[in-house]
């Protein structure tokens, strides 16, 4: 009688584990796996260096096309673009690396400055003050034919 | 420190006790594997009530973009296809094992007094189960869904007086079906038919226990025994087998995506849901004005007939091999819903539609460019210009060439790897390929099948866009090629290059005579553009 019952609870328990695994595991990889790379974010014509001046941070903004899910559309992104020298350009990201606020420029300070929390950031892009933990998230940028081209990945300094 | 946590768990809420007077009910003597149904079926609703919340997270309920969405989840998202092939076998086996559950208690007759509000509740849980089929039917929103559902409105407008009112409900003008008829489906899908269920089931299951699972006569002498382990166990057992056919399925058929929805695509012949297939050829007998009676009266009374089960049946319990009327009415049942499915199944049209959760980006840009992609490689371009990586030359997929066109031509035709093996107008198509290319051009580049390429290089060379428009490019003097292998055969396609009025007596197209390899080329790939 006891074995009888013993085969019992171990049916119950054996079946229903295989069934909770062959059900986890797919709800595991369908949350929390993103499936393949994706493509390399395209790279677009922001700027004609020409209109940027050496050594004075400028809002850039520019359209480029979204993959969001299902639907692609065409965003607008701004970047704030440093031209360094004559043919070298960086780009940051205009979110704070505190929080996600967007910060400006302060041509009195010669600092970026975000209003949210008073983080402080000097023109390439290091901290100064505030919160912020990590220097300014950069676009990769390339400069062709005296064009500025910005990427879409944001890259953490 | 468990035994102490359960301790205080049990003292506190009393759960403990409440699940062993659940697990340790009596159940007659003769219970086993002709009882199993119920609980599988519930098992059926608690996956599909998984696999639909996990299907809901990456959907978006509008038309079209519920379309873009799905196809997103079946194309980009891991496991994606296999929990909508879960859904969709799902809700097929649930049907199946709801409709065997329903009829071993009729044929058991365990519906007698006292059980007759346990059966009534048990057929608002089928009609449930149908409504979930009716309206998940739509979500897809491609043409099965759009012109299935245009069909199940325009049914429920010819229910005598309430019509009207039911199209109304169903968010419909009595014509068409838009975002508004859709909006319904998904509530009534996600938002008010899972709590009604819930409440059912409870009501359900409250009343077996209330009365006890039926005995038979042969236990009036027997002792009890208890519901566990034994037949938890055979429960599990039938479980895990309903579970085993469904991953089965769910791995192995494909669930297509069709076209999405189009109102003006007239070509598009609906047909149900195999478990619906049997009213649809019912309908069919019945002509004109007597139409309402096949559609929606002679459904109602069985709708109607069903609920009264136990109080026309009120005899005492019998030995399910002496109920010779319930077994014959359950032949009878099966041999007409039989009959009228595989009738249906006979007289549906074959259907060359794609299955568009598998199109590529190559099926879906220009001929031009396709045929682009082919002069970058027969110029070899790639043995320098590696796609995806620069080692020996920039990549090119990373950004449109910004250099001048003068300088790209210059490029082209003096390339140290093959000089000249392009002429000036097939340059000038591959310069304005690297400088203007799409997201999706850029996938075909690296990825297009070269037997797809040279159906393009064969289209292109032939000049059939001077004529024909396929996808978006090229002239109206001919009929757009978008879904030509849909509409025709093969060898219709085959054919009609060698002596097109032959095939279609108007047409003032050429003939084209051409390679077998050649012909093979390019009907594979015009075959290969979906609509």
């Amino acid at each position: 009688m006891q074995t009888r019952r013993s085969f019992h609870t171990a049916i119950i328990s054996g079946l229903g584990s295989v069934i909770g695994v062959a059900l986890g595991i797919p709800t595991a990889l369908y949350l929390l796996v993103t499936r393949g790379s994706k493509p390399k974010g395209s790279f677009v014509e922001a700027a004609n260096l020409s209109q940027l001046q050496i050594g004075k941070p400028q809002e850039v903004s520019f359209e480029r096309t979204r993959l969001d899910g299902w639907r692609t559309f065409q965003e607008k992104v701004i970047a704030w673009v440093v031209r360094t020298d004559d043919q070298h350009v960086v780009a940051y990201s205009p979110q704070c690396t505190h929080l996600g606020c967007a910060y400006h420029w302060e041509a009195q300070q010669n600092q970026f400055v975000c209003p949210c929390h008073e983080s402080r950031f000097s023109i390439d892009g290091k901290v100064l003050g505030g919160p912020a933990a990590r220097p300014l998230d950069r676009y990769p940028v390339r400069v062709e034919n005296s064009k500025l081209l910005i990427g879409s990945e944001i890259r953490r300094a | 420190m468990f035994r102490r946590l359960l301790d205080w768990l049990e003292d506190r809420t009393g759960v403990e006790s409440a699940v062993k007077h659940f697990l340790y009910e009596d159940i007659p003597q003769s219970s086993g594997w002709h009882q199993v149904f119920g609980s599988v079926a519930l098992f059926a609703f608690l996956v599909q009530a998984v696999t639909g919340i996990l299907l809901a997270l990456n959907y978006s309920p509008a038309p079209g973009e519920a379309y873009d969405s799905l196809r997103y989840i079946v194309t980009q998202v891991t496991a994606g296809r296999l929990m909508r092939a879960l859904h969709h076998w799902g809700a097929s086996l649930m049907i199946v094992v709801v409709v065997v559950h329903m009829i071993q208690t009729f044929l058991w007759g365990t519906y007698k007094k006292p059980r007759e509000a346990t059966w009534i509740a048990g057929v608002g849980l089928l009609l449930l189960t149908l409504a979930y089929g009716l309206s998940g039917y739509l979500l897809p929103w491609d043409n099965r869904a759009y012109w299935g559902t245009v069909v199940t409105t325009e049914i429920s407008a010819l229910a005598p007086g309430a019509g009207p009112l039911l199209v109304r409900l169903l968010g419909s003008d009595g014509t068409a079906i838009g975002a508004v008829t859709f909006t319904r489906f998904y509530v009534a899908h996600v938002q008010l038919l899972p709590p009604l269920t819930a409440l059912l089931i409870a009501i359900h299951l409250y009343l077996v226990r209330r009365h006890g699972v039926a005995p038979t006569l042969a236990d009036a002498l027997q002792p009890k025994k208890k519901f566990y382990p034994e037949q938890v166990a055979k429960d599990t057992v039938a479980i895990f087998g309903w579970f085993a056919v469904l991953m089965g399925m769910a791995l192995l058929a494909r669930v297509p995506l069709g076209h999405l929805a189009d109102p003006t695509d007239l070509s598009y012949i609906p047909r149900p849901e195999w478990y619906f297939l049997f009213l649809f050829q019912f309908l069919k007998w019945f002509e004109g004005p007597l139409e309402v009676v096949g559609a929606v009266i002679i459904p109602t009374l069985a709708i109607i007939a069903l609920l009264l089960v136990p109080f026309i049946d009120r005899g005492k319990m019998k030995l399910v091999r002496q109920r010779i009327g319930a077994i014959g009415l359950v032949v009878l049942g099966a041999i007409f819903w039989g009959g009228l499915t595989a009738r249906a199944v006979a007289t549906t049209p074959e259907t060359r539609e794609m299955d568009m959760s598998l199109i590529r980006p190559w099926q879906e840009i220009s001929a031009g460019n396709l045929a682009s992609i082919g002069y970058f490689r027969q110029a070899q371009c790639g043995s320098c210009h590696r796609l995806g990586s620069a080692v020996a030359a920039p990549d090119l997929t990373i950004a449109p060439s910004s250099r001048p066109a003068s300088w790209l031509e210059e490029h082209i035709k003096t390339n140290p790897k093959a000089p000249g093996a392009l002429t000036d107008a097939q340059v000038q198509m591959l310069v304005t390929f690297v400088t203007k290319r799409s997201d999706k051009a850029v996938d075909a580049w690296q990825n297009a099948p070269q037997s797809a390429v040279d159906g393009a290089l064969v289209y292109q060379s032939n000049d059939c866009a001077s004529c024909h428009k396929l996808n978006g490019v090229g002239d109206d003097l001919g009929p757009p090629l978008n879904g030509v292998g849909e509409r025709r055969e093969r060898s219709w396609i085959e054919g009609h290059f060698a002596d097109p009025p032959k095939y279609s007596p108007d047409s003032i197209m050429p003939a084209f005579h051409f390679k077998p390899e050649q012909l093979k080329q390019i009907t594979d790939y015009i075959s290969a553009i979906p609509k």
